[in-house]
């Protein structure tokens, strides 16, 4: 917590412009945005929480028909990315570490390969979108999805159910997607200023919550991935 | 026509009287809670209203105090909770030879069928002094079957029975509301309940050359070829279905459920959803074949199927029982 | 204390530091955000009141003559949906707490300025919104928009109005995150937690519930349109869904929000209580964990909204009992604030008023909330006028008068003027009348069978005499509200100029100039006494002027 001294406020802000006006420290303006990011994914971890849940009672209820649309993603393009995914957190990180050490040149190198691997993310993405509406696995008035329940060759796949597991699948990557696309802008614009040598040890605090924020888009796809893709996969 | 009194709704089951005394001793216990703040403040505010020479004095607090301000309504407040739990107990459970009487809710009526046939449209006929079991389903939206003179009410879903069941005291009309929401006539969709004596309800039960509904259930049962697989043999492609109501099924994937009336609206309508263990999913679905009244008389078939062996199921008004649940 | 000059030679405060719209457009002082609030938030106030004198308008008469079923059906909707999201949910926090969080711990300004102004935006956006599905034809699902109803069977504005409601969520959701970080982090040198003004308290706790459960229903919306757009079947039974989940999801969110409502405006009663017993608040310990507690255990109870909803009996009795367990913290609360009148030295101005009021009625409708609970009276009383009273005896009777009290209370300080005192006191008095009449009747009609949402009741002539009471109160009721309307107006022009303590009360803001400087403090201050140091305060409640 902020010392006790009476420092009367700003006299660092002649030192460091970076510092805001109602801040007292840069040490506060810093916890400040921290908390302020790790609050916002609390929330965030709610907003899909209602999405999983939804996803888990039907998964519970209609687990033969849920295993069939699962069975039909396809567990490369979804592995791929999910390595992907894992690396671009990976080059997140290294681009925070390079800020806090004063590397600007290291930041933007990793910041763009952060957004590269994110792109690459949404375009295989994009190709397993396209893949299911050409199949008419797409909830709709084409819905198609003929065939049987894993390990049950004569129980035939119930189409309505089937269809309630496309369409949470579709909402559900769907959402994260947008965050994907949210992130990559904020990326962006962090990586024109990292170009413009803004950060450095005195003040790297947007690559850090930007960094924060990507984590936990990787953390949301991390759990999505194993509920979407791999049910009754061993069988 | 409609039965009342003033400011206080009919009185006229058996849980009417139950609910109306823990209602009044919640009134007596909050009226007393009221008063007693009520009369404090009033007394603080006059009391120590600000005078020349007097200041305030300071007082921090009281772990004592807030135990006690805590602990004592805590312990009141469990035992409206009790009570209250208790009566919903009873309430949701209704009686083993409640006569039963299928309800279809649709925007915006509701629609009646009796064990022995008889149907009506918003208004509903029953006897004092037996106890009675609304089996119901919507054929649209979610409604509530509501009759303040019963102190009853249950929302009425689609896709899915709700029971409801009451035991009238007191012969007269009362009013039946619907009580969800569902669109433009909401208010419409109201009607009432005819509750008569005996003797009166028999004479109005004779009057008409109805079908008993699980004869109707029959029909259909051999009409749509359920018989082809569901003989009273063991030789049929489909489970026996004799003597099955409110039985534990073994199912294919080893769970055990009981076949209720839901289970047996499922396996009608979706039949892949539960394969009985040893049998083949061959069973094509209904759904969008039958209507909601169609298949309740299917319901009320199967379950005459184990009157014979003794198990509650599709009771019709005379055999149920005279003597109050409650 | 602070001395800060104009060009002009007058004092520096917020409100002359600069002129024109572009100047509040794109403030980041969370007063002006504040003032911007308050004009939606009155707006959207008269908005929802014309609805529902409508409605009381129509009910006077059994049969429907005044609207059509399906008008009649829009007005309740959208008076529920422009009350609920449009109003109570944001109005203290965004006025009232924007305004003072900063000042009563002694900061320049809330963590994250231009998030609170993006907050506005939002919330004006989803306003707009709003505006536009009510001059579109409305929408009619009802306040609580169930399914399969909502999605399969209306054809009225239905999406508008779910992003009408994300979008204000959003607002929500980014100042219950400002005003949780600013407590964290902005705090002055001494502002501890257990110095800090219970009206902060009480705004910590609201936003912990702002935060943890307003993004469920931000995705329980998406998944409504969703559903309504493509024809999904995620709550439809006809293809497969649930319309139970739909009413799991929606009230693990509102019945929180409920929380959200009322929790401020006990923050605001404490603070008036205390000044004007010349108190400190009996049990402070107690009164903050109080909030918490029912923020914490608020979240646990959501299904008792669902007990004939065809939840399965051992669920409901869960239920039932949590619900009685939220019940003793806010037992708790009313307790210590009658304590706190205990040997105090009590003056009667009109915040007092709506303090008096406030507790009385939230006694009574915190009460009634507990026949609710008890299973076997709710079978009977669910979906009728006896809910209706009970939520509108906690809104209006709790929050709405607080929020009430808490603008005459702090109105010197954000205007510089003083209201009228006669017409303050006149207008708590109609308020406290108007409403006892509109609503009392309605418990009496819920037990009677009277289910809500009925635009005709003209097969139960019985309910009349009832309804017409209840009509009644509320243009008495009405002209409680318009009252202050004109008169905070008025004092704007004329009111007297305010001293920077009209009322001696204790609290950081009080030690400000009246209105305050733009960044609040000259020097940061150093705090070195608890809250409501009334021991330390010589001096009494100046008489009314």
């Amino acid at each position: 917590m902020h010392n006790s001294s009476t420092a009367t406020v700003n006299h660092e802000a002649h030192e460091n412009p970076a510092l805001l006006h109602h801040f007292a420290t840069e040490q506060q303006q810093r916890d400040a945005a921290s908390l302020g990011m790790w609050v916002f994914l609390a929330t965030e971890i709610m907003f899909f929480g209602g999405m999983f849940c939804a996803y888990l009672i039907y998964r519970y209820w209609y687990f033969g028909d849920f295993g069939a649309g699962s069975q039909s993603l396809s567990v490369v393009l979804g592995g791929t990315n999910t390595a992907v995914l894992i690396c671009s957190s990976l080059t997140v990180a290294l681009s925070v570490r390079a800020a806090q050490l004063g590397k600007s040149t290291t930041v933007v190198v990793c910041l763009f390969l952060t957004m590269l691997l994110g792109l690459v993310f949404l375009g295989i993405k994009g190709v397993e979108y396209h893949d299911k509406f050409v199949e008419h696995h797409v909830p709709g008035a084409s819905f198609h999805f003929p065939g049987h329940i894993p390990a049950h060759p004569d129980v035939p796949i119930n189409q309505q159910h089937a269809q309630i597991f496309f369409s949470l699948y579709f909402i559900m990557t769907g959402l994260h997607a947008l965050h994907m696309i949210i992130g990559i802008g904020l990326f962006a614009v962090i990586t024109y200023y990292a170009m413009r040598k803004r950060y450095g040890p005195h003040y790297y605090t947007p690559v850090e919550i930007a960094g924060l924020y990507w984590h936990f888009v990787d953390i949301i796809w991390i759990y999505l991935f194993p509920l979407l893709y791999l049910i009754d996969r061993h069988k | 026509m409609f039965q009342s009194m003033p400011l206080w709704p009919a009185r006229a089951s058996t849980l009417a009287n139950n609910v109306d005394a823990l209602y009044i001793f919640l009134l007596v216990v909050s009226g007393l809670m009221s008063l007693a703040i009520f009369t404090m403040v009033v007394f603080f505010a006059v009391r120590y209203r600000r005078q020349p020479g007097r200041r305030a004095e300071q007082i921090d607090g009281s772990h004592a105090l807030e135990i006690t301000w805590s602990v004592i309504p805590f312990c009141v407040f469990m035992v409206f909770f009790g009570w209250g739990a208790n009566l919903y107990f009873k309430e949701r459970k209704p009686p083993q030879n409640s006569a039963e009487i299928y309800t279809v809710a649709k925007q915006w009526m509701w629609k009646f069928e009796h064990m022995e046939g008889q149907r009506e449209i918003n208004e509903l006929h029953v006897p004092v002094g037996r106890d009675v079991k609304m089996i119901m389903t919507s054929q649209d939206v979610i409604h509530s079957f509501f009759v303040p003179a019963f102190r009853i009410k249950q929302d009425v879903l689609p896709g899915r029975y709700t029971v409801a069941w009451f035991h009238p005291t007191k012969a007269g009309t009362y009013h039946l509301f619907c009580a969800e929401y569902c669109g433009t006539s909401h208010s419409g969709m109201v009607g009432s309940v005819v509750v008569m004596e005996p003797k009166d309800y028999e004479a109005w039960m004779g009057g008409g050359g109805t079908q008993p509904l699980a004869v109707t259930g029959q029909q259909l049962f051999a009409q749509l070829g359920c018989a082809t697989c569901h003989r009273q043999d063991t030789q049929g492609r489909g489970p026996n279905l004799a003597g099955i109501y409110n039985k534990p099924v073994l199912l294919e994937d080893g769970r055990t459920v009981v076949a209720d009336d839901d289970y047996l609206r499922e396996s009608i309508l979706q039949p892949a959803a539960k394969i009985v263990s040893g049998f083949k999913p061959l069973m094509p679905t209904f759904q969008g074949q039958i209507s909601d009244e169609q298949l309740n008389a299917l319901v009320a078939y199967v379950k005459s199927l184990s009157q014979a062996s003794g198990q509650t199921g599709g009771k019709n008004m005379a055999a149920a029982t005279a003597q109050p649940q409650m | 204390m602070a001395t800060a000059v104009l060009e002009t030679g007058e004092r520096e405060t917020y409100l002359n530091r600069e002129y024109g719209i572009k100047s509040w457009l794109l403030t980041v002082d969370h007063k002006r955000i504040a003032l911007l609030y308050l004009m939606g938030i009155t707006f959207f106030f008269f908005i929802g009141g014309f609805f529902a004198l409508l409605i009381r308008l129509e009910l006077l008469t059994p049969a429907g003559d005044l609207v059509q079923a399906d008008t009649y059906n829009k007005l309740f909707t959208m008076h529920g949906q422009v009350m609920v999201f449009f109003f109570l949910i944001p109005a203290v926090p965004a006025v009232l707490g924007n305004f003072l969080i900063p000042i009563m711990i002694g900061a320049k300004d809330l963590a994250f300025p231009r998030i609170n102004l993006l907050s506005w935006y939002l919330y004006m956006i989803g306003g707009l919104l709003m505006v536009y599905t009510i001059l579109n034809g409305g929408v009619d699902t009802g306040w609580t928009f169930y399914t399969p109803l909502s999605t399969e069977f209306l054809n009225s504005h239905v999406i508008t109005a779910g992003l009408a409601i994300f979008v204000a969520g959003f607002s929500s959701i980014l100042t219950g995150l400002n005003f949780v970080v600013t407590t964290h982090r902005m705090r002055a040198p001494g502002m501890t937690w257990s110095r800090l003004p219970l009206f902060v308290w009480a705004h910590y706790a609201t936003s912990i519930i702002q935060l943890l459960g307003t993004p469920v229903l931000a995705i329980t919306l998406v998944l409504v349109v969703c559903e309504r757009l493509f024809h999904l079947g995620i709550f439809n039974p006809v293809l497969g869904g649930d319309p139970l989940l739909f009413q799991h999801l929606f009230w693990f969110y509102s019945h929180p929000a409920v929380y959200i409502m009322i929790l401020p405006g006990m923050g605001i009663i404490s603070e008036i209580v205390c000044c004007f017993s010349r108190k400190r608040i009996f049990g402070y310990q107690a009164m903050a964990l109080a909030l918490l507690g029912i923020a914490v255990v608020g979240f646990l109870v959501w299904a008792h909204h669902m007990f004939v909803a065809g939840i399965s009996l051992y669920a409901a009795m869960i239920f039932s009992l949590l619900s009685y367990f939220v019940a003793v913290p806010s037992a708790i609360k009313v307790f210590n604030w009658t304590s706190t009148m205990y040997k105090g030295s009590i003056s009667y101005q009109t915040p007092m008023l709506y303090a008096f009021g406030f507790i009385g009625l939230f006694t009574m409708g915190g009460l009634t909330g507990l026949f609710l609970a008890s299973l076997g009276v709710d079978v009977h009383v669910t979906d009728t006028y006896f809910v209706v009273a009970h939520f509108h005896y906690i809104m209006v009777g709790g929050m709405v008068m607080a929020y009430l009290g808490g603008m005459h209370f702090w109105w010197p300080k954000i205007s510089g003027k003083m209201y009228p005192e006669g017409w303050g006191r006149l207008a708590a008095l109609l308020v406290f009348v108007g409403f006892n009449l509109t609503f009392f009747p309605q418990f009496i009609l819920g037990y009677m069978g009277m289910p809500r949402r009925y635009w005709d009741y003209s097969h139960s002539p019985e309910f009349q005499i009832l309804n017409v009471l209840s009509t009644a109160g509320a243009t008495i009721l009405a002209v409680g509200y318009l009252l202050p309307m004109v008169y905070f107006l008025w004092s704007m022009r004329y009111g007297k100029p305010a001293p920077d303590n009209p009322w001696n009360a204790a609290g950081l803001e009080w030690m400000i100039p009246s209105p305050p400087p733009t960044f609040n403090f000259d020097h940061e201050p150093v705090v070195t006494w608890e809250a409501y140091n009334y021991d330390q305060i010589r001096e009494e409640v100046p008489v009314a002027q």
